[in-house]
């Protein structure tokens, strides 16, 4: 029998229900919840695929965080890396919007109501074409979110077309050669104004899990484009997204470790070792700098800094840039601190008196 | 030669060109006569373009409030040389054309049948100012103040205007008080008197004057629209750009200079209705305002919205189309567009506000009907209605009057144990219940997607749980009957066989045909639809009649095909009386149409040998 499987069309198998038992010595965060409850239905991605691992390093991350797992509202586009928000957070608010259009819809949710932590999870294939405008505007604009995308250069679930993040002259599967130059969405997040960019991998969680817990306390627009390999599509030799290929050429330029702002640092350094940076709401990164040129402050030169390492096929990962004094979109607006969809007829409607001051100025 | 003689009720329409400040001047005439008590219908004919091009401002004089479009040029204004031709022709026989005689025109570029007034505006303006600015600007004022002497306008209402307009500015105001009567004394000095005047009334009484966008987006702050997401689109601009006003004057809070609302001009169409899908999924009450082409890129987001219930309002200010079609132009040619926007079976609701009166009231009510309906709902102006300035009822809030949110379930109601399916039928109205995001730790959390699902929101490809979607989605649609607008009867004085069905802008000019068809002896019952779906009494109506005409600004009929489709009429019933051409459409159009086929249709039954 021949399988298509068609764009955004791939059956979620929802008959696979998880146990509900929870092992009573499962820890609790400070919220009172167990890593268990940051989780959701489980995955129907192909066994070994990247976009898994970064579940499970945003599952970890939100536990970590002790955020409560309903306050976060996910929202995604079309494609692999879109179906994924389903596969944790299980509480809560989720929505599979149309293809490319994450950020306009997150834009939307955020104005309404500033006080959940928006996660917007995204792919290549999703960003990086039909979504390139949005994905470059919800930057320019400040939204105060979380972007992930999970880059994998391939169109999994249309099995294996080229993304437009794939590499010239890398090879797809069936051993075609890519000609197109690629779309680099971290440079391309740099120039549009995002106020934290970072770059993981899948293969690799203790950079990762730091880098979203940072990401998801980020004041502003925070992009974290992570290399995902999939398995299926682009995990061949000739391919630039595969395991093999970001392992070896993997320059990480620090190592993070983020407090949020009410806990007490605890590890120690050693003197010069680390960089301390405080965000907008009071939580403190930690880079122990693994590469003593790299600021991750200086927007200019970490573009040319990514751009001269990709020129020599390598691919720069970590937090790349952070602005503590990033302002989001709420604060440019100037809108009231309670969430506009908590407003009533009394703080919203003029009434009866004003509309006759308006009639009679318009005659 | 005769001569048109008429007090309060004649139509002057002014030829100019674009972005010389004609269009400022012009509604300053049609002001001063509404201020006189006497109602006047402005209309503003002008191009795609900033500056140079052929413009054109109609002004009706119309004592007896008929609102819509005549036809015919009573006088004709012309200030622009580009298009005296076709400006000249223009005029009814007996008419009168004043023009600026500062440059001789060949005799036979005028016509005999018409009153000429010649004045020369530029060489009295020149010879008045040397700045080229302050000439283009007042120029316009020497013409307005000659035409208030010949039309015998007052002219303290005139500088009653001027004293509003430039509050402050003393210098600005004593310029054009000296420029109006400079035309004056002209006018005084050297024309004749003709036979268009206009006298004191107490017509207007508590009416408004205002555009149907300003209302549009008065209606959206009134109702509690907090989110506006947009991109600019002619002939819809207006509409988000009168809401920034109305909020920043409405919507402050006073201790904290706080904004109670969120204003986001978006990238394109596909951003600004994504931005309201999102804000409506997340409890705020949103509102995008565009035209056709921006209709055309939302339709995605609207098929979305329609499937995952989603509540979103869409002011559609209609243009003509298709494509860019006639970007300054007006039609009702939305109709299909918006029923059935999105691929899939999809059927919107669609509110036709004919006023901006109902503009303001259609507008609130939309936010009210998409939380309630959990769905897009389309409020169809037009660019006749939204971007003219028209006399209207005053606009009106009940103070007891409480927002519609909808069925919200609560953290309350999920405590104690309330079964929570997104897309189960409850009740039987096809309307589930939603909750807000964030509303509760462990319940009532679901995944919003727009592919196929089962009544508790999980992924199903199973043909049942589509067709219980479907099926209640349908319910839902029956359940929208009951609360859109109900249809307006204008009853005939005398039994009538004949039937017209017309609505939004259309509705001005339709009244007063049925005045001049029944002074013809001809008799019509009318029905003013103002919302789609359609209700009961719409077919009843139909089926009473033999002959329904209706009345549509396009040109395949849409909402005949829609009456047809949705409300099980039969096509042989309906007469489809067009008018496309992108300006609105007038009395004189409707009258003459409806007398003609009337006519035709009483003698064919002889010819055919049926009894009448």
């Amino acid at each position: 029998m021949c399988v298509h499987f068609v764009k955004g069309w791939w059956p979620e198998m929802t008959y696979l229900a998880k146990p509900t038992l929870h092992h009573p010595s499962l820890t609790k965060n400070r919220v009172g919840f167990t890593r268990r409850d940051y989780e959701g239905k489980i995955s129907t991605l192909c066994a070994g695929c990247g976009h898994d691992s970064i579940s499970a390093a945003i599952i970890q991350a939100c536990w970590e965080l002790d955020v409560e797992p309903h306050r976060v509202a996910k929202l995604s586009g079309i494609g692999c890396s879109s179906k994924t928000p389903d596969y944790f957070l299980g509480n809560s608010h989720g929505f599979n919007t149309v293809h490319g259009r994450m950020p306009s819809v997150l834009t939307g949710a955020y104005l309404a109501n500033r006080e959940l932590i928006y996660l917007g999870v995204s792919g290549d294939g999703d960003s990086a074409s039909i979504g390139l405008g949005q994905f470059a505007h919800v930057m320019r604009r400040g939204v105060n979110m979380t972007y992930i995308v999970e880059n994998n250069g391939v169109y999994g679930l249309t099995k294996g077309q080229f993304s437009a993040t794939a590499d010239k002259g890398s090879k797809s599967k069936r051993g075609q050669v890519n000609n197109d130059a690629p779309l680099d969405l971290v440079t391309l997040a740099l120039v549009m104004g995002a106020t934290f960019v970072g770059r993981g991998f899948s293969g690799d969680k203790t950079q990762l899990v730091p880098l979203i817990k940072a990401a998801l306390a980020h004041q502003g627009a925070a992009v974290i484009d992570v290399l995902s390999p999939c398995l299926a599509f682009n995990n061949h030799t000739g391919s630039t997204k595969s395991y093999d290929y970001v392992r070896e050429h993997n320059e990480a330029v620090n190592r993070l470790d983020f407090w949020p702002q009410r806990e007490e640092i605890t590890a120690e350094y050693g003197e010069g070792e680390v960089t301390e940076v405080r965000q907008h709401d009071g939580s403190v990164v930690r880079l122990r700098k693994l590469h003593a040129d790299y600021d991750p402050t200086d927007r200019i030169r970490a573009m040319s800094y990514i751009q001269e390492h990709a020129a020599r096929g390598e691919v720069v990962t970590g937090l790349l840039y952070l602005d503590v004094d990033s302002a989001d979109l709420h604060e440019q607006l100037g809108t009231v601190d309670a969430p506009l969809n908590t407003l009533g007829a009394a703080e919203l409607c003029p009434g009866s008196a004003a509309l006759e001051q308006i009639n009679a100025s318009l005659r | 030669m005769q001569k048109i003689e008429a007090i309060n009720d004649f139509v002057v329409k002014f030829a100019n060109i674009n972005g010389s400040g004609s269009a400022s001047a012009n509604e300053l005439f049609a002001r001063a006569i509404l201020r006189m008590g006497v109602p006047v219908s402005p209309r503003n004919i002008f191009p795609s373009n900033i500056q140079g091009l052929p413009t054109w401002f109609e002004v009706r004089v119309t004592e007896h409030g008929y609102l819509g479009r005549r036809g015919g040029v009573d006088m004709m204004v012309t200030m622009n040389p580009q298009t005296w031709d076709q400006d000249v022709r223009e005029i009814d026989p007996g008419g009168y054309l004043f023009y600026d005689s500062s440059k001789p025109i060949p005799r036979a570029r005028f016509r005999d049948d018409i009153h000429v007034i010649g004045m020369p505006v530029t060489e009295i303006c020149n010879n008045a100012y040397t700045d080229s600015r302050e000439r283009q600007l007042l120029k316009n004022i020497i013409y307005i103040g000659a035409l208030t002497q010949l039309l015998e306008i007052d002219p303290a209402e005139i500088e009653k205007l001027f004293g509003e307009q430039y509050k402050g500015k003393e210098k600005l105001f004593d310029a054009n008080v000296q420029a109006l009567n400079l035309g004056r004394d002209y006018a005084q000095q050297h024309l004749k008197r003709i036979a268009l005047k206009v006298e004191r009334r107490d017509a207007v009484g508590d009416k408004v004057f205002v555009d149907g966008n300003s209302a549009a987006a008065l209606g959206c702050v009134y109702g509690g629209a907090t989110v506006c997401a947009w991109y600019p689109i002619t002939p819809s601009s207006s509409v988000a750009e009168a809401f920034i006003r109305y909020t920043q004057k409405l919507r402050v809070d006073p201790a904290t200079g706080q904004h109670r609302y969120a204003i986001v001009q978006a990238e394109d169409e596909l951003a600004s209705i994504g931005m309201v899908v999102g804000a409506g999924w997340n409890g705020a009450r949103s509102f995008t305002a565009t035209s056709g082409p921006g209709i055309s890129l939302m339709t995605e987001f609207i098929g979305l919205a329609y499937f995952a219930e989603i509540p979103a309002v869409v002011i559609n200010v209609q243009r003509g189309g298709p494509s860019t079609g006639m970007p300054t132009r007006t039609q009702q040619a939305d109709v299909l567009a918006c029923a059935y926007a999105s691929h899939g079976d999809t059927r919107h609701v669609l509110l036709f506000p004919e006023d901006p009166y109902e503009c303001f009231e259609m507008s609130a009510q939309a936010l009210d009907l998409a939380e309630r309906l959990q769905t897009p709902i389309f409020v169809m102006s037009d660019l006749d209605i939204g971007m003219n300035q028209r006399l209207c009822r005053p606009f009106a809030w009940d103070e007891s009057r409480e927002y519609d949110r909808g069925k919200v379930m609560t953290r309350e109601a999920l405590d104690a144990g309330t079964d929570f399916g997104r897309y189960l039928d409850v009740d039987g109205d096809g309307i589930p219940y939603r909750t807000y995001p964030g509303t509760h730790p462990t319940k009532g959390g679901y995944f919003t997607r727009g592919s196929t699902k089962n009544a508790y929101a999980g992924y199903s490809e199973a043909g049942a749980d589509y067709v219980y979607n479907m099926q209640r989605l349908l319910r839902k649609f029956e359940t929208a009957k009951s609360l859109v607008p109900l249809p307006v009867l204008t009853a005939a004085k005398f039994p009538a066989r004949f039937a017209a069905i017309f609505y939004g802008s259309t509705s001005p000019a339709m009244h007063e045909a049925i005045d001049a068809l029944a002074e013809q002896g001809i008799y019509i019952n009318a029905l003013r639809i103002r919302a789609f779906p359609f209700q009961n009494e719409i077919a009843d109506f139909i089926a009473a009649h033999s002959k329904v005409f209706v009345l549509e600004q396009n040109l395949d009929g849409q909402l005949t095909t829609l009456l047809i489709n949705e409300a099980g009429v039969s096509p042989a019933s309906l007469i489809r009386v067009l008018h496309y051409d992108g300006t609105p459409i007038t009395a004189r159009f409707i009258t003459q149409e409806i007398a003609e086929r009337v006519s035709r249709i009483n003698v064919r039954p002889l010819r055919e040998g049926m009894v009448a």
